[in-house]
């Protein structure tokens, strides 16, 4: 065991405990929330502050024990925040095209529908380019 | 000569600073090897990325910046208890519709990821024609409340950095 300050001790546990309610509390919502949609908050969220806590305790152990800075820490928050939103809004849009459709959604004020449902993907172009060329060969 | 070396420099700049962040250690072969870098990527990635918005109002970024952290700590912990304590009849999700002002398709990014990480709400899609954004919310029992304070608190600071 290194030896930490008293200080750093308490802080570190601290951070780490938070930490843990967190992230605990966060998949718990994934069972207790009842639908696809609000299922989507917890993990998003409160997970957010579940691996903060334990950045910042890593940041305040090294510190104490090394005497140096360390901010690796910050890039894994960076990346937490580039790439849980994308995430995020990956399992939005399989959502919306599998359990909603435009009926269901507020409209967009100037009569122009929600992108998702009104510009053609690519997936869809391809299959039906596919779909041309199986018409083609049985003709 | 110096607009052609960086046609970004504040992609450089972050660019430099993210690899020293990975390497951990400010020593003069790895800063040698992040200005490569920072020379490189920019160089490279320019033809994808014709124009680049230029930040208008940093002090407004630094701003911006804390506003959001203190946002995700506030919406941890109003979602956590959410989750524990509220009764799943008295949940109210809600579809909300934002109308944006901003143009810019890197600052509705930024709003938009912003959306996510901050109080109990997810950005879904985006109108065809890019002037709204749909939301969902986790427990909005006023949901044009939530509209505005979206409009209140990020966008029109994301409207003074990027427009």
């Amino acid at each position: 065991m290194t030896d930490l300050p008293f200080w750093a001790e308490i802080a570190v546990s601290v951070f780490l405990v938070i930490a843990g309610v967190f992230g605990l509390v966060g998949s718990y919502g994934l069972i207790r929330l009842p639908d696809p949609m609000t299922r989507l908050h917890a993990p998003t969220k409160a997970t957010t502050l579940g691996v903060g806590g334990v950045l910042i305790a890593s940041m305040i152990f090294v510190f104490a024990t090394e005497g140096r800075v360390s901010l690796h820490e910050l890039l894994i928050a960076l990346f937490l925040f580039l790439s849980s939103p994308i995430t995020a809004l990956f399992i939005a849009k399989v959502h919306l095209h599998l359990r909603e459709d435009q009926s269901t959604l507020p409209q967009p004020s100037d009569g122009l529908g929600w992108a998702g449902y009104t510009v053609e993907t690519p997936a869809r172009g391809v299959r039906e380019s596919l779909d041309e060329s199986d018409d083609a060969e049985s003709r | 000569m110096l607009k052609r070396l960086f046609p970004h420099p504040l992609l450089s700049l972050t660019l430099v600073a993210t690899w020293l962040l990975l390497v951990n250690s400010v020593a003069i072969n790895s800063i040698v090897f992040a200005v490569i870098l920072g020379l490189a990527i920019p160089a490279i990635t320019r033809p994808y990325w014709p124009d680049m918005p230029r930040l208008r109002r940093p002090l407004v970024v630094v701003q911006y910046v804390f506003v959001v952290l203190y946002d995700i700590v506030k919406a941890n912990i109003d979602v956590a208890l959410i989750v524990l304590f509220k009764p799943r009849r008295d949940l109210r999700p809600a579809w909300v519709c934002v109308p944006l002002e901003i143009r810019t398709a890197e600052a509705i990014t930024v709003l938009a990821g912003t959306i996510t990480l901050t109080p109990g709400t997810v950005s879904c899609d985006l109108a065809e024609d890019g002037h709204a954004i749909l939301v969902h919310c986790l427990h909005a029992p006023d949901p044009d409340a939530v509209r505005d304070d979206i409009k209140a608190r990020y966008e029109r600071r994301l409207k003074e950095i990027f427009e």
